[in-house]
């Protein structure tokens, strides 16, 4: 008798509780349709960045491949000249394909790029079919030059970029 | 209770029964782990799992079951082995930081916290202030993060789905402060040997003081809908016990041992973080059972929030990282103009920094128990060996001493209260 008067009083405070949240604004939301936006730190798809100019600012170090745990990336350098330049500097990435299959979104290659040329993008992850079709290529993940600026290769005056790591300011660790 | 035709005694009946269950061991192997009652045919065997929904994950049991009493209870684990330790023996210690993510994958900043904290020791680290009050922080952020799932998990395994639906709620509240502060949600690799990766956004704080405000209130809900139920005490008061003595035989740690009435908790015991800088206390339980697992979890959640509340009042200035340039990369603006940066910067992200030879142990408490890392370096940038001690492992080893002569239906309450998570179970 005990333990039915317990069943009789407690279950309704429980009820009342999920009864309570009847009134309450939905959590979730409407996904493909309605997206939540993502942090500014959000590691996401990769980009590569180019300069204002319009030049690439990866110079085929390949640091970001020896740093990715994964073994992800593959970066093949060539050389750069003035007439037809890619990016400052004496190299640029010939080839740059990450594995989207094996890459972890760790972060490790944007943290170990010298240049900040490759960034990972608040953008949602990539999906596919295939295993071909998440090899990203170099021109699937550069970015596209900035408008009313040519893309690269670039014919320029000698002189002009013989330095491969141009200053940039400290990163912002407010946001 | 069920009846069962005896099969006679003999080893071709009992082959084609471990047949039945596709056992990978042999009968001689078998015959030590099930009684001898399973060897005439009056009890049953029966798998549990490793595909079932309430043994969360691949988990997979071998019971013995007389009717619906569980006679025997034998775990077989590994089917989420992913050989982590092997790999971060390949690894330098920075980028072994992301394997150690994947291991109990619903504490993560936990576990970088335990591999890092062995780094820091075996190479002799200093870590800022500012950097080990945020650990702090994020450690018991993680904390509930983990005691949020189980207690969502381990209410819908028992029928109360509405509480496995506020938890993912609340759980929302930390990930996107996570989001926040190292750009995944669930892979953090958050903090690194020194410190931490960045300081923390503007918006953290934000974040934490909206978990601060709004989860003691709906503390108060899931106690209204739990503790106090009639329908929740049957089903986990009394079940699943297990005595101090076996608890500490058995390597329990967390809050399973503590609901035993062991008072220790490796943030009293072996400080790490400055923990000792905080004002906490240990819930204990007395009877080992599921309800007093529940409450002790329950309680912590009380303490967790207590502990970030200091440390955000208590948050000194100043860098996240060490200066050491030898261990920690330089900040990169520099390496446009400093060539000894670019040196530091160039060789630690190819061969990353070496660390002495010699053996340490670190141990963290995570929301399941004492994780510790033994770290054995050999000289060279790469780990000679690395294991983890997965409180899970350890918690999951008892199963047998806690469900002999239970119901199987409290079997889903025992798995769900020990907490377990798989990928720390076989790493």
């Amino acid at each position: 008798m005990q333990n039915f008067w317990e069943y009789l009083t407690k279950i309704p405070v429980g009820l009342a509780t999920v009864f309570k949240t009847l009134f309450e604004k939905p959590v979730t939301i409407q996904y493909p349709e309605e997206k939540k936006p993502m942090s500014p730190r959000f590691r996401g798809r990769h980009q590569l960045k180019r300069y204002e100019d319009g030049l690439e600012r990866c110079i085929g170090c390949a640091l970001c491949a020896a740093a990715c745990p994964a073994d992800a990336i593959y970066v093949e350098a060539a050389e750069n000249t003035n007439e037809e330049r890619y990016s400052p500097g004496e190299r640029y990435a010939k080839v740059y394909e990450i594995n989207m299959l094996r890459c972890i979104f760790c972060g490790y290659c944007e943290d170990a790029c010298p240049t900040n040329a490759i960034v990972l993008e608040p953008i949602e992850f990539p999906t596919g079919y295939t295993r071909e079709s998440l090899i990203y290529t170099k021109s699937m993940l550069l970015e596209p030059p900035p408008p009313g600026v040519p893309g690269t290769p670039q014919q320029t005056p000698p002189g002009k970029y013989d330095r491969a790591i141009l200053p940039f300011p400290p990163i912002d660790e407010s946001v | 209770m069920l009846t069962q035709t005896p099969t006679p005694l003999n080893e071709d009946a009992l082959k084609v029964r471990v047949e039945d269950v596709q056992l990978d061991i042999t009968f001689e192997q078998l015959k030590r782990l099930v009684s001898p009652r399973a060897l005439t045919g009056e009890t049953m065997l029966m798998n549990m799992g490793p595909q079932h929904p309430s043994t969360h994950g691949v988990l997979r049991l071998l019971l013995e079951l007389d009717g619906e009493t569980i006679v025997n209870c034998i775990p077989d684990i590994g089917y989420l082995h992913t050989g982590i330790e092997k790999t971060a023996e390949g690894k330098t210690y920075l980028k072994a930081i992301p394997l150690t993510d994947r291991t109990d994958y619903l504490a993560p900043m936990s576990n970088n916290m335990a591999f890092c904290g062995a780094v820091e020791k075996l190479v002799g680290i200093e870590v800022p202030l500012r950097a080990q009050y945020l650990r702090v922080i994020l450690l018991e952020l993680t904390r509930m993060n983990s005691h949020l799932v189980w207690l969502g998990t381990h209410a819908l395994d028992l029928g109360a789905m509405s509480v496995f639906l506020y938890c993912m709620r609340e759980r929302e509240m930390i990930l996107d402060i996570y989001e926040a502060v190292s750009g995944a949600r669930m892979m953090s690799s958050y903090i690194r040997p020194g410190g931490l990766w960045r300081d923390v956004p503007n918006v953290f704080f934000d974040l934490v003081q909206r978990v601060l405000d709004v989860f003691p209130k709906r503390l108060i809900e899931y106690e209204k809908l739990l503790t106090k139920n009639p329908m929740w005490k049957d089903r986990t008061v009394g079940i699943g016990k297990i005595s101090a003595q076996d608890a500490i035989a058995w390597g329990m740690t967390g809050p399973c041992l503590r609901a035993t009435g062991v008072k220790y908790d490796v943030r009293k015991a072996y400080p790490y973080s400055s923990y000792d800088h905080f004002d906490f206390d240990i819930p204990t339980g007395t009877n080992g059972d599921v309800f007093d697992r529940y409450k002790c979890r329950m309680e912590e959640f009380n303490q967790s929030l207590k502990i970030i509340r200091q440390a955000l009042k208590r948050l000194p200035p100043g860098p996240v990282m060490t200066s050491d340039r030898k261990v920690a990369p330089p900040p990169k603006h520099e390496i446009a103009y400093s060539m000894e940066s670019l040196i530091h910067h160039f060789k630690l992200w190819t061969e990353g920094f070496k660390a002495p030879e010699g053996e340490v142990y670190f141990a963290v408490e995570s929301g399941k128990g004492e994780y510790g890392v033994l770290l054995s370096g050999d000289g060279t940038s790469k780990p000679r060996r690395v294991h983890f001690r997965a409180p899970s492992f350890h918690n999951l080893q008892p199963i047998n001493e806690m469900a002999r002569g239970q119901l199987l239906a409290d079997l889903v309450a025992i798995i769900g209260s020990i907490d377990i998570v798989l990928g720390d179970v076989d790493r």
